[in-house]
């Protein structure tokens, strides 16, 4: 049996003050619903991706909530949650409540309300995603987290500050076009390397934001799918997890966890790296992206800067790379695995902001926490 | 906001304050922080408590300048994976001038003030680290 995407529908990503989390997965979810052509009574089952509502706004049993919020009690509910990939994990979870014979079509949302929270108690959240234990409670953030991983790899790969600079440069350029984006201005390597200081080396210009949003998607078995004007196919995933805690690795310039998941995925899709037309990548922080090309396959150990710097990973390149600006969109954490896939659906029905042209495979990589959580989603215009 | 309770802290006390950890006695892999599971020998493997010495190198490091509820005074402070010689790695603040901090510089480990809960509240202590003299 194939599963294919129906529907999607998301909302603005940033700092939505006026809006409660509810409000943002009522109006994901309805759009798509209607970007889909469906009623709330065609939705067998929700499943929801959201990281920490629990510290976030204080609110736990979201599935449930979600369900009563849209209209569709009785149907069943499941939260999932892996930190940051609580998304895509959300989608897998519905995907296999679809291959089980249980479900025909199902409802996945992803949401995050980070906005009411002040900036150290947001930090101080997304930190738990870490090892309570042994790393938030020495005062380790995620900048830190990823700041020791950009030093570790800067130095032994010999990339330097201004190359690490490229990514949100590019990233930013994407997002210009995005409607839905937190930030739509152009920003150069100077205004990188000269934005604050968060964690060094890693500049206020290297972070994905603090944001509020949802997306939804609507997936539908491959008898139903059919019948919709322009469904967009999974072909392939994988899901793989590593240490909680950055220093239990064995390696800091990598995440085990993302090549892993994505050899099952580009196994289970039989379809190689150079095969991919453009890809989302989680670039939670802007040496995320340069490690994700190489842990993906896009460019050998070592040499994920040349790629970016080839330019080939910008929008007319040969292998774009975060399309719709990425992570720079916004990341509100549990519905940027969502997001990611809606931007993978646009770029396949060929109605993307930054259109790749005749996209006919897209990959989405969503990372969970510095690495412990990694999931690789690969759809295709054909294969219904 | 910080959830590292009294009694959470309280486990934790021998392992924080005397670096205790563990080692797997068939293939001889150390953990730090305590592993009751050797994950390479599973059950064929024989895990016994380990002090470690605490000396070790730095493998990287950063500076945390936005910091977490609980740590902005703080703020600016170094925290580095050190390597430690049983080759078990761990995170761990380094204290000192910013200046002396490097790749591969050999640390040592000193008991020092982690956080306050507050100014009524209780203190956590626990190691840290400062570059050795030498390097």
């Amino acid at each position: 049996m194939k599963v294919a995407v129906v529907g999607v529908g998301q909302t603005r990503m940033g700092e939505i003050w006026e809006k409660s989390l509810r409000d943002l997965s009522l109006e994901a979810g309805s759009l798509a619903l209607q970007d889909a052509g469906l009623e709330g009574k065609d939705i067998e089952a929700l499943f929801i991706g959201n990281m920490s509502a629990g510290r976030f706004i204080g609110q736990e049993h979201l599935g449930a909530l979600m369900t009563e919020q849209a209209g569709l009690l009785p149907i069943p509910a499941t939260r999932c949650e892996a930190a940051c990939a609580s998304g895509a994990l959300a989608f897998r979870k519905a995907l296999f409540s679809i291959l089980s014979g249980h479900h025909e079509i199902v409802m996945v949302g992803g949401a995050e309300k980070m906005t009411d929270l002040s900036t150290g108690q947001a930090v101080a959240t997304l930190a738990s995603a870490g090892d309570q234990e042994w790393e938030s409670h020495i005062g380790l953030t995620f900048a830190g987290l990823y700041a020791l991983m950009a030093r570790y790899y800067m130095e032994k790969y010999g990339l330097t500050r201004e190359e690490l600079a490229l990514v949100p440069v590019k990233n930013h350029m994407h997002a210009m076009k995005n409607p839905y984006a937190q930030y739509r201005y152009e920003i150069t390597v100077e205004d990188v390397i000269n934005s604050p200081m968060i964690s060094d080396p890693l500049r206020l210009l290297d972070c994905s934001p603090i944001s509020d949003g949802a997306a939804a998607i609507i997936i539908a078995g491959e008898k139903v799918a059919k019948k919709f004007s322009s469904p967009v196919w999974f072909i392939g995933g994988g899901h793989a997890s590593d240490t909680v805690s950055l220093h239990g690795r064995k390696s800091l310039s990598s995440l085990s966890a993302a090549i892993k998941a994505a050899e099952i995925a580009y196994r289970q899709a039989g379809v190689k790296p150079k095969d991919i037309d453009m890809a989302e990548v989680h670039d939670c922080f802007s040496i995320a992206e340069i490690m994700a090309y190489e842990d993906l396959g896009f460019a050998p150990k070592g040499k994920g800067k040349e790629l970016l710097i080839s330019g080939e990973t910008k929008i007319g390149g040969r292998m774009p790379v975060n399309t719709d600006g990425g992570l720079k969109v916004g990341h509100p954490v549990g519905a940027t695995g969502i997001k990611q896939i809606i931007e993978i659906v646009r770029q396949l029905r060929g109605k993307a902001c930054n259109q790749v042209r005749d996209a006919k495979i897209g990959l989405a990589h969503n990372v969970g926490g510095s690495g412990a959580t990694a999931i690789v989603n690969i759809f295709s215009r054909e294969g219904g | 906001m910080h959830t590292s309770s009294v009694p959470l802290y309280w486990r934790l006390q021998k392992s924080k304050y005397g670096l205790f950890g563990t080692k797997c006695l068939s293939c001889n892999t150390h953990f730090y922080p305590p592993k009751p599971l050797c994950s390479e020998c599973r059950r064929k493997g024989r895990v016994v408590e380990h002090q470690f010495s605490g000396k070790g190198k730095i493998l990287t490091f950063t500076i945390i300048r936005t910091a977490p509820e609980g740590f902005e005074k703080q703020a600016p402070y170094a925290i580095g994976i050190i390597e430690l010689d049983e080759g078990a790695k761990i995170a761990g603040q380094i204290v000192g001038p910013f200046e002396r901090l490097a790749t591969g510089k050999r640390v040592r480990p000193v008991f020092r003030k982690i956080y306050e809960d507050s100014d009524d509240g209780i203190i956590h202590y626990g190691m840290k680290f400062v570059i050795d003299g030498k390097s």
